[in-house]
């Protein structure tokens, strides 16, 4: 068990560290992902027809093509695509965005997708006499939405919010490819150099469910926590 | 993007799409079998046989199918002499058989909860009628319960269709010269990037809108009783 020993000879904390990147990577994206699909529900509930337009098309666009595709375009393309919004503006250097970065954005705009879909359906859960009701005893937009819409819809969602969780983080080990010190990219190199590839995929898929069976933990326990005062049949 | 381009690109497109088009069929039809014997062993009273079924969708379900590629490809080169021994190296040795095995074992643990989840649904007066008819455990299987799961699941099973779909540009992490490989490789050679990969994410949304729409076709011959058009309900209701 030298090879994973923590220290010079070792990988473990090599391993740690990449499971570390790992959690950020996923925290960071499913947050950002949560923001695109708050945005993205309601550009799909919007009452303007060409508005919802453009709800659908991300969520079919994103759905529709390969995790993998969208992170290659973003990593390729999104260097040249900064350089030239950033050239608008006056700036004309090298600008270089690092794997984190563009693997977060690129990971937040595919679990934002899904995202947008269960927040859309937790919306249209809220039963519409609710609505009326706090209209009726003179609530204005906002506090309807802070009020009524928010908690529910947080409890509505959070089954699905979930399962997308699981997906942003089993879609991190993507972004290895493009070179981010994960789980993925530091098991590749420890297998690399010690010749002992199975040895250490075996490891990082132990990680990932790990990660995976607490997290479920973590969401089961939220799930209790914000249904605690609804009855149950 | 010039007309020439495409023109020249296209054509190299479509031998990866080729390629993806083999591959996915291939390892949905493997997996479909694979998955309908693990539901039946989850669905088992023998703790034994369902305990393994259990295990095997829990552990290919929570780990990424990266992982599952990587160490099915790379991880059998640690135990070479062992797989040349028993005669499996030949097939491990390629990566195409490995990105099979890897796609066929990852759909086969999502499908086979989708099949269990059918199963479960068949109402258990139905089966019951069918043991007072006489039918034997295979003929109820193959009559009754298999054909009612098949409708249960058919709308789940289209959404792990085009999760293959996609899943399958994974192959091209491992030397595979799929519709993403070959994407890349153009990329890589022309340095066109947005163009080049904007083909080829239209053409894998036009398999995904194509499967959809074969999906929801299949459903309603299979179940018309639920898609009567309205008109006819009318009729018959004045």
């Amino acid at each position: 068990m030298g090879i994973l020993s923590f220290g010079d000879g070792g990988w473990g904390d090599e391993m740690l560290l990449g499971a570390l990147m790992t959690i950020s990577v996923a925290v960071a994206s499913f947050a950002f992902g949560l923001v695109l699909g708050v945005g993205g529900a309601s550009l799909k509930l919007s009452r303007l027809a060409p508005v919802r337009v453009l709800g659908d098309a991300y969520t079919t666009i994103i759905r529709g093509i390969p995790d993998l595709l969208i992170i290659y375009l973003l990593f390729f393309g999104g260097n040249g695509a900064v350089m030239s919004v950033a050239r608008l503006f006056g700036y004309t250097q090298y600008i270089e965005l690092n794997a984190f970065t563009v693997g977060v954005f690129a990971l937040g705009v595919i679990s934002g997708a899904y995202s947008t879909e269960v927040i859309r359906g937790a919306v249209l859960a809220v039963p519409t006499g609710q609505i009326e009701a706090a209209k009726a005893a003179g609530m204005n937009r906002l506090l309807i939405f802070r009020r009524i819409m928010v908690p529910q819809v947080a409890r509505f969602a959070l089954p699905g919010l979930g399962n997308v969780w699981q997906l942003t983080l089993k879609d991190t080990s993507l972004i290895s490819v493009i070179g981010l010190v994960e789980i993925m990219r530091t098991a590749s190199v420890a297998s690399g150099s010690t010749r002992e590839p199975f040895t250490f995929y075996l490891l990082a898929a132990l990680l990932y469910m790990l990660l995976a069976s607490f997290s479920n933990r973590g969401f089961n326990a939220a799930e209790r926590w914000a249904n605690r005062g609804v009855r149950r049949a | 993007m010039s007309i020439e381009f495409i023109q020249e690109v296209l054509p190299r497109l479509l031998g990866g799409l080729l390629l993806t088009l083999q591959i996915v069929p291939l390892s949905l039809v493997l997996g479909f079998a694979l998955a309908v014997l693990v539901a039946l062993m989850r669905l088992s009273p023998n703790l034994l046989l369902s305990g393994l079924a259990y295990g095997y969708v829990y552990v290919f379900r929570s780990t990424p199918l990266l992982v599952q590629i990587f160490l099915i490809y790379y991880g059998s080169g640690q135990f070479r002499s062992f797989f040349q021994e028993i005669g499996l190296w030949p097939v491990l040795r390629e990566a195409y058989w490995c990105a099979i095995i890897a796609l066929t074992l990852n759909t086969g643990a999502y499908t086979s909860e989708i099949i269990r989840g059918g199963i479960q649904s068949v109402p258990w007066g139905q089966i019951e009628a069918a043991r007072a008819c006489g039918m034997s455990r295979l003929l109820l299987f193959r009559r009754i319960i298999f054909p009612v799961a098949i409708r249960q699941a058919l709308p789940a099973y289209g959404n792990e269709m085009i999760l293959m779909v996609k899943s399958s540009s994974l192959a091209s992490t491992i030397t595979i010269m799929e519709l993403l490989g070959v994407t890349r490789q153009i990329v890589s050679e022309t340095f066109v990037v947005f163009p080049t990969f904007a083909m080829a994410g239209a053409i894998y949304l036009s398999i995904n809108f194509g499967l959809t729409r074969g999906v929801q076709w299949l459903e309603r011959r299979l179940s018309p009783d639920l898609y009567r058009p309205r008109e006819t309900g009318d009729a018959i209701a004045h």
